[in-house]
């Protein structure tokens, strides 16, 4: 099932709803380029909340995804991790280092709009 | 420990009921004896016990009174061959004695010493006739081992349910995580950590995060005397998987001697945001949360 993506102002919205395939993956990583593209956002949310496992292929991707997005001059912030998640997470040694996260989509966007300015 | 001893008290009943097989009348015929001898070989056995120095706990007179319960449940053992209602005798006895601080080695000396108490009245009647002594101690040697067996079983059980249901409680109580300031939760840790309690610990926080929408945490180790790299690691898992749910982790109250194991350690605190002491924590989440503390008054004019 391919990952919606909704625009909000300046910002997209990616909610993952299941585990994502490898081809998901890279689907969501290409769709969001596109639209930041095309949009010009400034800020990218990946919804996470309803996701109970994480495989390494999909962090790995999420961290792409938060690379490039940075590349094209806008945040990515990952929100709604499950507790479960992110202890298995750094379990496995995958600490995104480099990726804002936040609690949840409000506190996402509160993030953005600091980081953003407004 | 129930599992492992299942097999060994079941071989043991094996043995007891091919010998007896043979000798179906010498078990009956054993008990009888022991019921007649019953005030001597009581005596006897509460006297060893005594000289032994075993069940310096208790007082003389409770010492027979046990001694009495046991030798009927004992003798009752070898009459039906069912352990059952000497394990549920053995079970309340070792409730009541465990908090006295009797030992393991006391328990099962006492057992032992009243298997030899009665083997040697068993010579002593039977001296006369050497092959039937032997019988009688083929039927009484495997009811004998196990009824020791099941007595010290029980007795180890019974103090291990202690000993687990204690860890319970302690950890049940020493891992509270509280809201001080909206979005701002501390957990305070009393006590030495293992890797199973730095676990349980983390598991709450995080939950904890989620359900009182916290920012930020601050973890306070003022209370614990000593960490070992294995725990390190997992406070720094802790730090790393609280922020993946958006929530910044201060450590307060690393002592010298903490501070010290974790450079010796060489575990990578880079990422760990530690302060001080637990006020100097709050007030630094405090300062991330935007908020501030002000005083209404100088403390000195009221």
């Amino acid at each position: 099932m391919a990952v919606p993506i909704l625009k909000q102002g300046d910002y997209l919205i990616a909610t993952i709803q299941s585990a994502m395939t490898d081809s998901e993956a890279e689907q969501l990583r290409d769709d969001l380029m596109e639209r930041i593209g095309r949009y010009r956002s400034r800020g990218i949310i990946v919804d996470i909340t309803a996701l109970d496992v994480m495989d390494s292929f999909a962090a790995r991707s999420l961290r792409n995804i938060a690379h490039m997005t940075l590349l094209r001059g806008a945040d990515t912030v990952v929100v709604g991790m499950q507790p479960e998640v992110a202890f298995a997470m750094v379990q496995l040694g995958l600490t995104f280092e480099d990726v804002h996260t936040a609690l949840d989509l409000e506190e996402g966007l509160a993030f953005l709009d600091a980081r953003t300015g407004r | 420990m129930g599992t492992s001893s299942e097999p060994a008290a079941r071989a043991g009943a094996d043995v007891a009921s091919t010998t007896s097989g043979g000798d179906s009348t010498l078990l009956p015929e054993l008990v009888a004896h022991l019921r007649e001898r019953r005030t001597q070989l009581r005596e006897e056995w509460a006297r060893r016990i005594t000289e032994a120095g075993l069940l310096t706990a208790m007082t003389s007179d409770e010492v027979f009174n046990e001694a009495t319960s046991v030798y009927d449940n004992y003798v009752e053992a070898l009459e039906t061959g069912s352990v059952e209602a000497l394990e549920e005798y053995a079970r309340s006895l070792s409730e009541r004695i465990i908090p006295r601080g009797v030992e393991t080695y006391e328990v099962l000396g006492i057992v032992l010493l009243l298997r030899d108490v009665l083997a040697r009245s068993l010579f002593e009647k039977y001296q006369h006739d050497f092959e039937l002594l032997l019988r009688v101690l083929d039927a009484y040697e495997p009811a004998a081992n196990r009824i020791a067996l099941t007595v010290a079983v029980g007795f180890v059980e019974e103090r291990e349910r202690v000993i687990r249901q204690q860890q319970e409680a302690i950890r049940d109580l020493s891992t509270p995580v509280l809201q001080v300031r909206e979005r701002l939760v501390i957990l305070p840790i009393i006590g030495a950590l293992d890797s199973q309690r730095a676990r349980q610990l983390t598991e709450q926080l995080l939950r904890s995060i989620r359900t009182n929408r916290a920012k930020v945490v601050v973890i306070d180790i003022t209370g614990v005397p000593e960490i070992d790299s294995t725990v390190a690691n997992h406070l720094v898992q802790t730090v790393d998987a609280s922020r993946l749910m958006g929530a910044n982790v201060i450590i307060t109250g690393l002592s010298a001697e903490i501070a010290l194991t974790l450079v010796t350690l060489g575990v990578d605190l880079s990422k760990v945001n530690a302060v001080g002491d637990l006020q100097g924590g709050i007030e630094e989440a405090e300062r991330l949360l935007g908020y501030e503390v002000i005083r209404s008054q100088p403390a000195d004019q009221r």
